[in-house]
């Protein structure tokens, strides 16, 4: 009986929970769309009137603006590729039987369960540390000069630890996928004369296909945000300043939220463009 | 070409050996049925003769040359799978051409290949489809095309009816054995259905826990089967086995006889018994008669018209020409 007063007694239950949601997502939303066209500057008089689109020009025309887009796109892009391409293999890996099959896998998901400034801080100082890091040690054992990874190698360094929090996610995933495989197929395919390569080629990577799609879309949501590892590691310097940075050394560094709001309403514009582009390929894998 | 020689080939996963020493010879052209109950290993059999599974010894010779260790693809042997295993990115043209595309064939002759089997299994119109677009029927037609393409030295079929409902699979079974005639190549096909087995092969091999317990042509195997299980196996309703006082009357441990061979009189016979369930097919009646001192109910096959009920006396008589002898060792007696 969905009758009118069901219905609308639904609607009365349901409603609290939408408005806590609403509020919740709909006042910051405002809020920094309020304060994008306002000069607030707290330490330096407060509240100073309205701008107009004078912060939106101020943050695209700034010198720090399209390389901070730049190398944003790089993580994201850096991270995505090593996932997914150690995250193919290592789910091939596992899941091949072998002993210690259960022990393997737990230990395989544990760098997801690591909080990102823990392993961000783990990663700086007893890894990539120049002179007391487990890689400067290794570089000297060889007579090598250690390698200053954070200032040198910045970008590939922060690269390398948020790929080393995710390849998890991206292996459990795909593991999950490759085990839905039919096994007849690949044997189909063994008799069709196909060699282990164009089995891959043919067969495992088009069956992953979709997991792969969902892996990059659900990543590419989280990277385009990571911060903790910027912070405790280079602060933004020696060019790993993302967008998301920016905007924080903005509102906090040189305190003017005013400016800030507008690079997060772009940071919002430049979100949804790739999650609308991320969808239609969704789509399009998942429809097939 | 299509002639396979299995010699003393034996297989065991760890301690288990599923297939102790088995001989077979399978000639060319032959249509030959593994026919058992499940996990009797005609499917390992089937995949040792694939190359899909290694031998744990003996030899495997494919017309006439060692192929034991030959990788699958290169034994020039086609498999169609119970499940099908197309591929489901892939358009059914591009399902059947991907043998064609692995031998490194140009696109034009790989054409020209796929249209003729698609032609031959009326699958011309599906051609752009994906697998999944299809009906089981078809499905399991674009899996014999692409066995077909390849032009192989035999066909081996593992279960490919199961997956399919009743009527589809008597139409499939005809394609099958049509598809045999006019292409001429050896086929293995693998089946627990012993009317798959009666109907299709030309010699049959029925086997019982990794052991050919006999090899024969379908009527071979109804007229003379060699023991008591090949005997229950084939033929359908089963055989009726009897035991103790009335196969003494005959010099046996337990004689069998067909459903088929056994008369039913209301006034005199043999054998008297209470007719327990009857099944009425139209064309024939089944009729399930308790005899005292057996277990099980006798199973006769009579003519559709027979008017006997739940609870009625009748009475028996085996046709004295089909009655099956076995000894203590459930053996044929001559």
């Amino acid at each position: 009986m969905a009758t009118q007063h069901s219905r609308s007694a639904a609607r009365i239950m349901m409603a609290p929970a939408v408005i806590l949601l609403l509020g919740w997502m709909l006042i910051p939303l405002t809020m920094t769309l309020v304060f994008s066209f306002k000069r607030y500057l707290p330490l330096r008089g407060g509240d100073l009137g309205w701008t107009g689109f004078d912060n939106y020009v101020r943050f695209v025309s700034s010198s720090a603006f399209w390389p901070s887009v730049q190398t944003t796109l790089i993580i994201v892009g850096g991270v995505l590729i090593i996932t997914i391409f150690f995250g193919v293999l290592l789910s091939m890996l596992l899941d091949q039987p072998m002993w210690g099959q259960g022990i393997v896998r737990i230990l395989v998901i544990a760098p997801f369960f690591v909080m990102p400034t823990v392993s961000a801080l783990v990663w700086k100082n007893m890894f990539m540390d120049p002179v007391n890091g487990l890689f400067a040690h290794l570089w000297k054992a060889f007579g090598a000069q250690p390698i200053e990874w954070l200032s040198d190698l910045s970008l590939f360094s922060i690269i390398l630890i948020v790929s080393w929090q995710w390849l998890p996610f991206a292996t459990l995933i795909l593991l999950t996928a490759i085990q839905s495989l039919d096994s007849e197929q690949l044997e189909a395919a063994e008799m069709d004369g196909a060699p282990p390569l164009s089995r891959f080629a043919f067969i495992v990577l088009p069956h992953l296909s979709r997991a792969i799609t969902i892996v990059v879309l659900i990543q590419t949501i989280f990277l385009l945000a990571i911060f903790a590892e910027i912070f405790v590691t280079t602060s933004g310097a020696f060019g790993t300043r993302t967008l998301t940075y920016l905007i924080f050394q903005r509102v906090l560094e040189s305190q003017n939220v005013g400016l800030g709001s507008a690079g997060g309403v772009y940071a919002i514009i430049l979100a949804n463009i790739v999650a609308i582009f991320l969808m239609r390929i969704v789509g399009k894998n998942l429809d097939t | 070409m299509g002639q396979i020689t299995l010699n003393q080939i034996t297989k065991s996963f760890g301690d288990v050996q599923v297939i102790p020493p088995l001989d077979l010879q399978i000639n060319d052209g032959e249509f030959v049925v593994f026919v058992g109950p499940s996990g009797c290993g005609k499917s390992t059999l089937l995949r040792l003769i694939a190359g899909l599974e290694d031998t744990t010894s003996g030899e495997i010779n494919i017309d006439g040359r060692d192929a034991t260790e030959v990788p699958p693809a290169k034994r020039g042997l086609a498999m169609v799978f119970q499940s099908y295993a197309l591929y489901p990115h892939m358009s059914v043209r591009k399902n059947i051409a991907f043998p064609l595309r692995m031998a490194g064939l140009d696109k034009a002759a790989q054409d020209a290949k796929v249209e003729a089997a698609a032609k031959v299994l009326n699958l011309t119109d599906y051609l752009e489809r994906r697998p999944g677009q299809l009906s089981g029927g078809q499905r399991q037609r674009v899996a014999i095309g692409r066995a077909i393409v390849r032009e192989p030295a035999a066909f081996l079929f593992d279960e490919p009816l199961s997956n399919l409902d009743a009527a589809l699979r008597v139409n499939m079974r005809l394609e099958i054995s049509e598809l045999h005639q006019s292409l001429e190549t050896t086929m293995i096909y693998v089946t627990h259905d012993q009317v798959e087995a009666m109907t299709m092969a030309d010699k049959i091999v029925v086997l019982q826990a990794g052991v050919i317990e006999q090899v024969g042509s379908p009527l071979d195997l109804y007229h003379t089967p060699k023991n008591k299980f090949v005997a229950g196996f084939i033929g359908s309703p089963k055989m009726n086995f009897l035991m103790g006082g009335y196969a003494a009357e005959f010099d046996a441990t337990t004689i069998g006889v067909r459903p088929e061979h056994l008369s039913v009189s209301a006034t005199e016979g043999k054998w008297q018994g209470k007719v327990g369930v009857s099944e009425h097919l139209g064309s024939d009646t089944f009729l399930y008669v308790d005899i005292e001192g057996l277990d099980e109910p006798l199973t006769v096959r009579s003519s559709g018209e027979v008017a006997l009920r739940h609870g009625d006396i009748v009475h028996l008589t085996p046709d004295p020409e089909k009655i099956h002898r076995f000894d203590n060792q459930g053996l044929r007696m001559a």
